[in-house]
């Protein structure tokens, strides 16, 4: 097993780490958002969304844990990455420019990614570590959203969340060695396409809430 | 008539790799904009030379763009901001009468600096000793044609054996990261069916001589690519990429 360590543990290994990762992280988030539109059916038709996710039980357990085991390896992988990249130029330049590869999303990556770390920690303990045999989740979620901060830092984590996506997405398949001519310029599209969707989808609801209530 | 400028230099000078550092200014007075960023800083090394003052180091060697000696960072930009050249020929009309210019070494843990501009890329020498070459068996030469190459495949590998090993990738990368220059000399081979036999070996162990050497990891800024003077692209890094998985889990190389 001693090449799977190396294997997994060179440059492009942990790449690998976090291509795969933050992949998986792509499919939940498309997955969460076409849930949480059932708020847009009303109070009944979310409620009724949330039982359903429940009733498939262990499915779901399996789904959450890997998700936490995907969402250390990622975290831990890009401290790592991060840690290691900072070492590799003891002595920074005086004056450095950008040559126009750089973009919003690929310079902030760790920094978007430590947010929104904190970020999961805060909405985890709002609407999933709570106690829930009193009330609804769609009373758990329109009660937050009438206190205004929360709204604001959702919106603003879902812009950081965004601008991480729109870095992550083809910088994936990059890193997986997916890049071909024929591909690669759709792949850069749907990378801003979907930080959109990820933006404007997820960024609208606690807005609409907020409306709501 | 030619015409001269007067510019401001801003160079870092630093007299061993242990030393400390620091940028210095010297004015460079007339220079005609003919000239290339060197034959300037020729002019200006005369001058100190005549002032008994130490003249600034810095690597080159044919000027012409192609041996990869030459490099430094011109205000921010590796070999400046003309895009694909070496500082060697960036030319002094691509600046301005009155500019102020800052010139610095190539950054990055892996090249220590041997004096002023002038840095080690030694680390580069080694990755490409971990495995960056073919084995031939000795004899007669077979005959030609025996080894077929398509075209666009014989095209794709010469875009990445463009690869003059300046080591600008790794000055622009925000990570320091070799992964261009690695990607370049990787793919050029593993293109070619001559390249084929060893491919899984070379991969595993340049890499892992890029990584023992102190560069950084890749996380696709794409600065490497934007400043490559031959222009190379990322999708050497992705081959390089499919080369290290293809090896790391269905070769028998460890």
């Amino acid at each position: 097993m001693n090449w799977l360590t190396k294997t997994i543990g060179a440059s492009i290994g942990k790449k690998l780490m976090m291509a795969i990762t933050g992949l998986s992280f792509i499919g939940f988030l498309m997955a969460h958002l076409a849930g949480n539109l059932t708020i847009y059916g009303g109070k009944d038709a979310f409620n009724a969304y949330a039982q359903k996710l429940h009733t498939i039980g262990p499915v779901l357990k399996v789904a959450e844990i890997g998700l936490l085991v995907f969402a250390v390896v990622h975290v831990l992988t890009g401290v790592w990455l991060f840690y290691q990249n900072y070492n590799a130029r003891p002595q920074k330049y005086a004056i450095k420019k950008s040559g126009g590869g750089r973009t919003v999303g690929s310079r902030t990556m760790p920094y978007t990614g430590l947010f929104l770390l904190v970020f999961v920690i805060l909405h985890l303990s709002n609407f999933t570590f709570t106690d829930k045999s009193q009330t609804t989740i769609y009373e758990i979620v329109s009660s937050t959203f009438a206190n205004p901060f929360y709204v604001m830092f959702y919106i603003i984590a879902m812009a950081v969340a965004a601008v991480h996506v729109s870095h992550g997405f083809w910088s994936a398949f990059q890193s997986l060695g997916l890049n071909h001519s024929k591909y690669m310029p759709i792949i850069m599209v749907l990378s801003i396409v979907f930080a959109v969707v990820v933006g404007v989808g997820f960024g609208f609801l606690p807005i609409y809430i907020s409306f709501q209530a | 008539m030619t015409k001269t400028i007067n510019i401001t230099l801003k160079v870092w000078r630093q007299n061993g790799p242990q030393v400390k550092g620091r940028l210095e200014t010297y004015h460079a007075d007339n220079i005609s904009t003919d000239m290339s960023f060197l034959e300037m800083l020729d002019v200006v090394n005369e001058q100190l030379t005549l002032s008994h003052r130490e003249p600034i180091a810095f690597d080159h060697d044919c000027r012409e763009g192609i041996c990869g000696m030459c490099g430094a960072v011109v205000n921010g930009r590796p070999h400046g901001h003309q895009k694909g050249t070496t500082i060697c020929q960036l030319h002094m009309r691509q600046f301005n009468d009155g500019d102020t210019i800052v010139v610095e070494p190539w950054r990055a843990r892996a090249f220590p600096i041997i004096k002023d501009l002038a840095v080690d890329r030694s680390a580069l020498d080694k990755i490409i000793q971990a495995g960056g070459y073919i084995s031939a068996n000795t004899g007669a030469a077979q005959d030609a044609n025996n080894i077929t190459v398509a075209q666009n495949i014989a095209e794709k590998a010469m875009d990445a054996a463009a690869c003059i090993g300046c080591g600008a990738c790794v000055a622009a990368c925000p990570n320091a990261s070799a992964m261009l220059f690695s990607g370049a000399k990787i793919s050029h081979l593993a293109l070619l069916p001559q390249g084929k036999p060893e491919a899984a070996r070379r991969v595993t162990h340049m890499l892992r001589a890029m990584d023992e050497l102190g560069f950084g990891n890749c996380s696709n800024e794409r600065e490497c690519e934007a400043e490559c003077p031959k222009e190379i692209s990322i999708v050497n890094i992705a081959r390089m990429n499919r080369e290290f998985i293809k090896a790391g889990f269905s070769s028998s190389v460890e």
